[in-house]
């Protein structure tokens, strides 16, 4: 099967920018998360997999990693990290379930939040500028083998960035094949990947899988 | 191999990431026709040099115009250009009106003298800072500062800040380093270049003549600390961890540093405390050393980093690019390039750096396994084809 309109590959280059919020505790963090740019909260939860290192028994995001590590108050950096970014609908949504989870978390504290010995915690927001990787795909096969080559930040692009900060229905690659391939069942199934599953190229290695299956099962 | 300004993007095909090199000439493809001019105060010695020796090719060669201008002061210009470094960094010094006021000459007769036209200016550190007073609306300006600004003496500051802030954005290492400003800040870490003379691959036979040359034995595992013999890198207390070290591992301690400056006594501190140990080497390193810490980081066992300050320091970065675990302080940048418990470890105390070297040492699948892990975070985040890329999303954010 071949659609009209091909997809294109785009890769995108990272720009974290500094922003003049920062917290020394529990009730500075809720202040700001409040007021910061929505992009913040973006950058520090479902950016966290292409800014850094993604370790399987770390913290899934930035806000329960500092809580954890610098301020050391395990019951509010467990609840921050239970907060799934990628299910949440909306980065608001996100943004008023942290706030909701350190609100209740203050409420139930009764003493004054702890301050950080270490690090305290720095805002930051990141700028995406997407560029064409020259990658392009009318097929299946086509699809899966310019996904297996093009660069590791068209996955951030396609998947993360697309589904959860530009809104972009269930993330392009779904987007299209279940759209201009006409695959409804195979799109669900790359919807469904699990954005914790680690790193980008751990889910490009999932998408690759899923995608080689269903050719398997189309030339059987 | 070729080197320097002769390699050229395609060389770091086999080194960077999958897709890495296609996708930053698609990127020069998009920002073609965009220059980008350079400005800093010498071409020779420090790391704003490093950096450009080494982007400034590859931005070309990937078809975005760019140059590199130097700035030219009178005879006393450099004094004071190292009187404001000094006193940006932290340490007090005495900063005149007349200091100031050559600084800012400077700058307005350099502005006159250099060819700024491009779209995008990026004017390195405090030398040529004032040159932004004479910017053309037509070109975006952008500072990038390559030092720790945190706790820049406040007067000296306080004249900079209004300055900075006609730039359009600025740049910093690392976000601890960054002061208070009313211009974006953005953060670019610094690189490594994996084909540089320091990082390229070396043969055995190689690294053997290097190591004989600075008469390092190699009949025991290494444990490595390169940085200047000053207090500030507390070679002493390296010195102390090997000794907790010694007891249950039989290691050999090299302590690699350029030579200090007439009048310092670190050296000879360091030279004491070693000399009654035939297991301590101290290597004093020749100018230019970049081969010798190549060999040197290739034969360690264990890279250690124990600096009590420190800027960014990168040399965490090469050695993990050599696949060695690393054993360093919380200081400057260390423990942002280091993934912990995963490429090494980070620690505060003498006994700490003692213990963890002991558990490396013995249990030595970890030795590989972490070095293995170092290397490829390294390849993922701090190579030079990173940094070209920081560069290009800087031209195409600031220029859109």
């Amino acid at each position: 099967m071949s659609a009209t309109q091909p997809f294109v590959f785009l890769g995108c280059l990272e720009l974290n920018e500094l922003l003049p919020q920062e917290a020394h505790d529990a009730r500075e963090l809720l202040e700001q998360v409040a007021h910061v740019p929505i992009e913040s909260i973006f950058c520090h939860t479902s950016a966290a997999l292409l800014h850094r290192p993604v370790l399987a028994e770390a913290y899934p995001n930035d806000f329960s990693l500092w809580v954890g590590s610098e301020v050391r108050d395990v019951r509010l950096a467990e609840r921050l990290a239970a907060i799934d970014a990628f299910h949440a609908g909306s980065m608001e949504r996100v943004r008023e379930d942290i706030i909701a989870t350190i609100s209740d978390h203050l409420q139930h504290l009764g003493a004054a939040a702890a301050r950080t010995q270490g690090k305290r915690f720095r805002f930051f927001q990141v700028h995406l500028v997407p560029v064409p990787t020259g990658h392009q795909a009318r097929t299946l096969v086509e699809f899966r083998d310019a996904l297996a080559e093009v660069d590791v930040s068209a996955l951030f692009y396609h998947t993360i960035a697309a589904r959860y900060r530009a809104g972009r229905g269930r993330g392009d690659f779904a987007e299209w094949i279940g759209g201009a391939l006409g695959l409804p069942d195979l799109a669900d199934r790359l919807a469904h990947i699990d954005p914790h599953a680690g790193s980008l190229e751990r889910i490009r290695d999932r998408h690759l899988s899923v995608l080689s299956d269903a050719i398997s099962g189309e030339g059987a | 191999m070729a080197q320097g300004s002769l390699l050229k993007l395609d060389d770091y095909r086999r080194v960077a990431p999958r897709g890495t090199i296609d996708f930053l000439m698609r990127i020069g493809e998009r920002l073609r026709g965009k220059r980008l001019v350079h400005v800093s105060a010498s071409r020779y010695g420090g790391p704003v040099v490093e950096v450009l020796n080494r982007v400034v090719p590859l931005l070309n060669d990937l078809g975005v115009e760019t140059t590199w201008e130097i700035t030219i002061g009178t005879a006393d210009f450099d004094q004071v250009t190292r009187a404001v470094g000094k006193a940006l960094a932290g340490t007090e010094q005495v900063i005149t009106e007349l200091m100031l006021s050559r600084l800012r000459e400077t700058g307005i007769d350099n502005a006159g003298r250099l060819q700024l036209d491009a779209d995008l200016v990026v004017v390195h550190d405090a030398p040529p800072l004032y040159l932004v007073e004479q910017r053309k609306e037509a070109s975006r300006w952008l500072w990038l500062c390559h030092h720790d600004l945190s706790s820049a003496q406040p007067q000296l500051w306080n004249t900079l800040r209004p300055v900075v802030q006609r730039y359009d954005a600025s740049v910093f290492s690392l976000a601890r380093f960054a002061a208070p400003l009313s211009i974006p800040r953005f953060i670019v870490y610094p690189s490594i270049d994996p084909l540089s003379e320091r990082n390229r691959e070396m043969t055995r036979a190689e690294q053997a003549t290097v190591m004989d040359r600075l008469r390092v034995p190699r009949d025991k595992p290494i444990l490595l600390q390169i940085g200047p013999f000053e207090r500030q890198h507390d070679p002493l207390g390296v010195i102390n961890a090997y000794r907790l070290v010694k007891k249950h591992h039989d290691v050999r301690l090299v302590l690699a540093g350029p030579p200090l400056p007439p009048g310092a006594d670190g050296l000879a501190d360091v030279q004491e405390a070693a000399s009654h140990d035939a297991d301590i080497s101290v290597v004093v390193l020749p100018p230019d050393p970049q081969i010798e810490l190549n060999a040197l980081e290739r034969a360690a066992t264990i890279a250690i980093q124990k600096p009590l300050k420190a800027d960014f320091a990168i040399e965490v970065a090469t050695a993990m690019w050599k696949g060695k675990p690393v054993i360093g302080t919380i200081a400057g940048g260390i423990p942002f390039q280091m993934v912990v418990t995963v490429t090494g470890y980070t620690v505060e105390t003498v006994e700490g750096a003692a213990f963890r070297i002991r558990q490396l040492l013995s249990n030595p699948e970890m030795i590989g396994r972490m070095g293995a892990a170092g290397r490829e975070h390294v390849r993922r985040n701090f190579l030079v084809t990173r940094h070209v890329s920081d560069y290009l999303a800087l031209l195409a954010h600031l220029t859109r």
